[in-house]
């Protein structure tokens, strides 16, 4: 028996708005409400609600067998609880069905994977948390920003307490192994993988509307079909992409709702059936070890870093954003965390790829910048800004390790206060019982140092 | 050459000749023209079966003819005079041969004693831009025709509007197809004030063109719209550069200051947007002070533009160092951090290719040809102040920026050369022949 699993990526990062040198220092707001609530609520018109209302007749339909999941970044939850709280209701109503699952991933769909481990931590707990809240059940398989991986990655996801991942098919790390496995990690064998189906999985997301692809027009019987004539003992069929790949892009118009509609009835009349991420680790076999020495993502032909950071641009804004996160971590500001949350989201580096000269398509529809170095500049603007208010908070004439320990401090003495207070209080208390009519007239309250 | 010896079998026949009617060449430039002029017919020539003949005003001598002819209008004969060989040798044996003169004065073909000639029956040329300029885009068209009637040639090819009347006067005496080349319109260096001798004489050669080849989309948009050609009939064949040589790149930069600096380059005039980069040098000097602002050049704006910085206060760090010429130029360059051209209207702009060639990063405007091939630079409207002013403190402030557009700029560059668009050119002349 075949199975297909569908996994949905959710994401739309906080995109800044024009941000010239001179307002350094001067204006701390970085955002271009205008443009992400406009995009966000187009594409909740155009993909996510009607994609959802979709999902819910099928589930209901097929009694329960049709399963998806989803993996939403913490900033796009962020902006739908802003510019379209609906969507949110629709996936908790999903959720009660009982056949999605929700999967963990960073917070700010950030490439601190690769750039800090410390922050990578923090992040994934963070989304866990978020996804709980929201949908009342906490994710148990993990798929990073862009499907980025490696086996040093994997040791880190496994250590939070995944036993699944999802990662990219990428030619080069399977060669002439098939994705329609479940594998396990080389350096962990109670990791497991599932990797994409780059062929399927782009055959509806990229290639479903191109009049000038051979199998135009894809039609649920035929893409059905080649799912069952893959050899028979291939087991799984990782179909993942962008859940916007429903409605916005490919069009209503191109007929891609009716061929989602249509999927699973052909699907279990050739007896394939649908599993979530997890689902399919517990019920598959694994086949055997691979390794995957270097990060490998789902991005263009190469399937690596290359369109985050490949260029010295895309690495200097980096190096100096990751420059002040122990700082940021000590901090309490919540705006400031907010903020840098929001920077780190991997698209504002996409934006400045140099990649885009030879092949522009992809960037070009994503950026919101004419070019590399208008967004580097932005972004490089907007950091510096951000950079000046941590140190503002903590001035870097103060290492860390004595910044912290004053910290603690100020926080054990907090404390005490605290609990001295308490105790003056209760005594306070019992002495007016004892002694009624006695004017209580005790000084309250010794100096408490004030925290900064 | 050596290609050349590669192919030795070529028929005469097969042979491409063109006659080109130039205004500039170097070394004795006075702008772009001149340099394209250079660029092109060396890049051509590397083709082993092209043959150029190049017509200009006034050759000094000094002109390098390894890879073509040249012939000037004012050693052309248009009156007949009994001048014997040594004195001709005396004359221009250097780079003209008396032969030549010769068999340009067999063919003079009308009575021009009216005219004011010199003893060997020249006209005389300045030829730079003087005030009399429509007489001497005249007399240019008139030794054009001796020259038209001597030559042998398959092809005419006229650089600017300055030469289109001898085009079409070589046209018209040798039934050869003209192909015009359009390095600039009067649309671009009056902002739409055109003048109407001007616009006449460009109109004129272009109605009369086999072909139109433009130095970009901007200026065959010019063309199609504002001098109603048939689209079909206009080609853009983008410029490119010489590489450096050896005496340029030994110029050592000279920096006395730890400031950056930041460059404009070129005649202060209008076209050019010179007040733009005052205001955006203004902008970024409230930000930060390490930063200095270089405007070279002359023109008829400069007074203005000093004005203008003294009114904003900046001229401490707002410097008009004049004209440059030479190798200045490249001094001038080397010594930059950063290279500006806000030119509200730009036919090329080949400055900025020259600015990268020495690694100095390049803001230019989205309104100059060069803008349309040039990817690793940072390209701005002209009038957006704001825009280029980010730009200059992004390049100022992050070592990264600066080091990016520096060494991609420079690679980039590298790869635009005068043979691929000399080839071109090569293809266009097939085409219009039926070759």
């Amino acid at each position: 028996m075949k199975t297909i699993c569908f996994y949905f990526q959710i994401h739309q990062p906080f995109r800044l708005k024009r941000y010239r040198f001179f307002d350094i220092g001067e204006d701390h707001y970085y955002y271009d409400d205008f443009t992400n609530e406009q995009i966000m609520q187009r594409v909740a018109a155009n993909s996510f609600l009607p994609a959802n209302q979709l999902l819910l007749e099928l589930i209901n339909a097929h009694k329960g067998k049709f399963r998806v999941a989803f993996s939403f970044s913490g900033v796009a939850l962020d902006q739908l609880e802003l510019y379209a709280p609906e969507v949110i209701e629709s996936f908790q109503q999903l959720a009660k069905t009982g056949c999605v699952e929700f999967l963990a991933e960073t917070y700010a769909h950030s490439l601190s994977s690769v750039m800090d481990e410390d922050e990578f931590r923090l992040q994934v707990r963070q989304q866990q948390k978020h996804i709980e809240r929201l949908f009342g059940m906490k994710p148990k398989a993990f798929r990073n920003t862009e499907l980025i991986y490696s086996d040093e990655i994997g040791e880190i996801i496994y250590s939070l307490g995944f036993k699944t991942v999802i990662t990219d098919g990428a030619k080069a790390v399977l060669g002439w192994k098939s994705p329609n496995f479940v594998y396990q990690s080389a350096t962990n064998p109670n990791l497991k993988l599932l990797l994409k189906n780059n062929k399927l999985s782009d055959d509806i997301a990229f290639r479903f509307s191109n009049y000038n692809w051979s199998e135009y027009p894809l039609v649920a019987d035929k893409f059905i079909d080649w799912i069952v004539r893959t050899p028979d003992n291939e087991q799984v069929v990782n179909l993942f992409m962008n859940y916007e790949t429903f409605g916005n892009l490919q069009p209503r118009e191109s007929g891609i709702f009716d061929f989602l509609r249509a999927l699973p009835a052909f699907a279990f009349k050739q007896g394939i059936e649908f599993l979530t991420p997890s689902e399919v680790t517990l019920k598959l076999k694994t086949v055997g070890p691979i390794s995957i020495p270097n990060p490998i993502s789902w991005a263009d032909e190469e399937n690596d870093l290359s369109s985050w950071m490949g260029n010295d641009l895309q690495r200097e804004a980096l190096t100096k954003l990751y420059s002040v996160a122990e700082r940021v971590r000590l901090c309490k500001d919540h705006r400031l965390l907010q903020d840098w949350n929001y920077l780190q989201t991997s698209d504002h580096f996409f934006y400045m790829s140099t990649k885009q000269f030879t092949d522009g398509g992809l960037y070009k529809y994503f950026s919101p910048y004419d070019s590399p170095f208008e967004a580097f500049t932005n972004y490089m603007n907007v950091l510096s800004d951000f950079m000046e208010r941590v140190e503002a908070q903590y001035p870097t004439s103060v290492d860390n390790e004595e910044l912290n320990s004053l910290l603690t401090t100020i926080e054990n003495q907090e404390k005490t206060i605290a609990s001295l207070e308490k105790e003056v209080r209760q005594l306070r208390r019992s002495s007016a019982r004892s002694e009624k009519p006695a004017p209580a007239k005790a000084p309250r309250k010794a100096a408490a140092p004030k925290k900064k | 050459m050596l290609r050349r010896r590669l192919y030795p079998i070529i028929e005469r026949s097969e042979i491409m000749k063109a006659l080109m009617f130039g205004w500039e060449f170097p070394p004795h430039i006075l702008g772009g023209l001149g340099t394209a002029s250079f660029g092109l017919t060396r890049g051509m020539a590397l083709q082993p079966d092209m043959e150029i003949t190049f017509v200009i005003p006034k050759p000094f001598g000094d002109e390098d003819q390894s890879f073509l002819k040249i012939i000037g209008a004012c050693n052309t004969p248009v009156v007949w005079h009994d001048v014997n060989w040594d004195t001709l040798e005396n004359r221009f044996g250097s780079y003209m041969s008396p032969q030549q003169y010769y068999d340009l004065r067999s063919h003079i073909y009308a009575d021009f004693r009216y005219l004011h000639t010199n003893d060997l029956g020249c006209i005389e040329f300045s030829g730079r831009y003087p005030d009399n300029l429509l007489e001497e885009i005249n007399n240019y068209s008139i030794c054009a025709g001796v020259i038209a009637r001597t030559e042998e040639f398959d092809i005419i090819h006229s650089h600017d509007w300055l030469t289109y009347p001898a085009g079409i006067h070589a046209k018209n005496v040798s039934g050869k197809p003209l192909v015009i080349h359009v390095h600039a319109t009067d649309f671009d260096r009056s902002r739409g004030n055109v003048n109407p001798d001007v616009y006449r004489i460009e109109k004129d050669g272009m109605d009369n063109a086999d072909h139109i080849i433009c130095v970009s989309n901007l200026t065959r948009n010019t063309v199609i719209n504002n001098y109603h050609q048939d689209p079909a009939k206009v080609s853009t064949v983008h410029n490119a550069v010489e590489p450096v040589s050896r005496e340029i790149e030994e110029i050592e930069p000279i920096r006395h200051t730890q400031q950056k600096i930041v460059t404009f380059l070129g005649r202060i005039t209008m076209q050019k947007g010179p007040e733009y980069f005052v205001e955006a040098a203004y902008r970024v000097l409230q930000k930060t002070d390490k930063v200095r602002f270089v405007m070279a050049g002359s023109g008829d704006m400069m007074d203005a533009m000093i004005r203008l910085v003294a009114k904003r206060g900046i001229a401490d760090k707002f410097h008009f160092p004049g004209f440059q010429k030479g190798k200045q130029v490249y001094t001038m360059l080397k010594s930059s951090d950063v290279y500006i051209m806000p030119s509200v209207s730009e036919p090329f702009g080949i400055s900025p290719l020259e600015a990268m060639q020495v690694g100095v990063p390049s803001i230019i405007s989205k309104q100059s040809g060069c803008a349309e091939i040039l990817n690793n630079v940072i390209k701005t409207d002209y009038w957006d102040i704001d825009a280029i002013a980010d730009a200059i403190y992004s390049i100022v402030t992050y070592p990264a920026m600066y080091k990016f557009l520096r060494e991609q700029g420079k690679a980039e560059v590298d790869e635009i050369k005068w043979e691929y668009a000399g080839r071109k050119v090569r293809k266009i002349y097939d085409q219009v022949l039926g070759r």
